[in-house]
């Protein structure tokens, strides 16, 4: 018999890329700004399951560094981003608790 | 008492096994590809729920939250089933630093961007709501 988990890590990356699509979806039309912003967060945690489950694939696990890397990247991104849409800034002294500037938050 | 049961059940039928000369690597190799199989099937309805969660819900919060509960179980069940599929231990190791990472910001992310959106005057539709229908689209 033949070894199946090939294929079976074949077809999870291709579900997970037509999971991708659909948040691509949601990044193009989203209709606020956040609604942008979690896409792209979710984008990013499909991304770093897709390149584990392509590590496996090309029979090369060390790839998985790159998911690691990734992941974190992902994060600090999402966190710097909403810190700029909330402060207008990204220097900001967070210890001070400044006011969140509210003109045109859609 | 009914573990006692349940042993002495078991009992004969691991003599005969271990008297047969049972391949036990083949039997792990198995247990181990179906529990993949099912790992990585959940994972994946979970993810893909999300996905379609996030297309179809009709505001931000509730958006976000299909997005933020089906990315945690999802990417955990994937990752376990790429754990049981892993030889050496140095795969392993940089997989539960995935796993552990993802299971530590993915919430922080979630809760960040909502506290964000709160704070910035980002309202929730309240009251009845009817999904579109195909023939809305249209």
């Amino acid at each position: 018999m033949r070894d199946p988990m090939p294929y079976i890590m074949l077809a999870t990356a291709l579900f997970l890329i037509v999971g991708m699509v659909l948040m691509l979806t949601r990044l193009i039309g989203g209709p606020s700004l956040y609604d942008r912003l979690l896409a792209v967060n979710s984008f990013g945690t499909k991304t770093v399951l897709f390149l584990c489950v392509f590590g496996f694939i090309i029979d090369r696990p060390d790839g998985i560094d790159i998911a690691l890397l990734y992941a974190l990247m992902n994060f600090i991104a999402t966190i710097a981003v909403l810190k700029f849409f909330s402060y207008k800034a990204l220097t900001v002294d967070l210890r001070v608790i400044p006011e969140p500037s509210k003109d045109d938050a859609s | 008492m009914m573990l006692a049961q349940i042993i002495m059940a078991a009992e004969p039928v691991v003599r005969d096994a271990a008297a047969a000369n049972v391949d036990w690597v083949s039997v792990w190799d198995f247990v181990r590809n179906v529990l993949t199989v099912i790992s990585l099937a959940g994972g994946l309805f979970f993810v893909l729920a999300g996905a379609v969660g996030v297309i179809r819900l009709p505001d931000f919060y509730t958006r976000l939250h299909a997005a933020g509960m089906t990315d945690t179980l999802g990417a955990e069940l994937i990752l376990f089933g790429l754990i049981l599929q892993a030889d050496g231990w140095q795969v392993i190791a940089k997989l539960l630093l995935v796993a552990f990472f993802l299971f530590v910001t993915s919430p922080t992310a979630t809760h960040a961007v909502a506290h964000a959106a709160y704070k910035a005057g980002e309202k929730p539709k309240l009251g009845r709501w009817r999904a579109p229908t195909l023939e809305d689209e249209a």
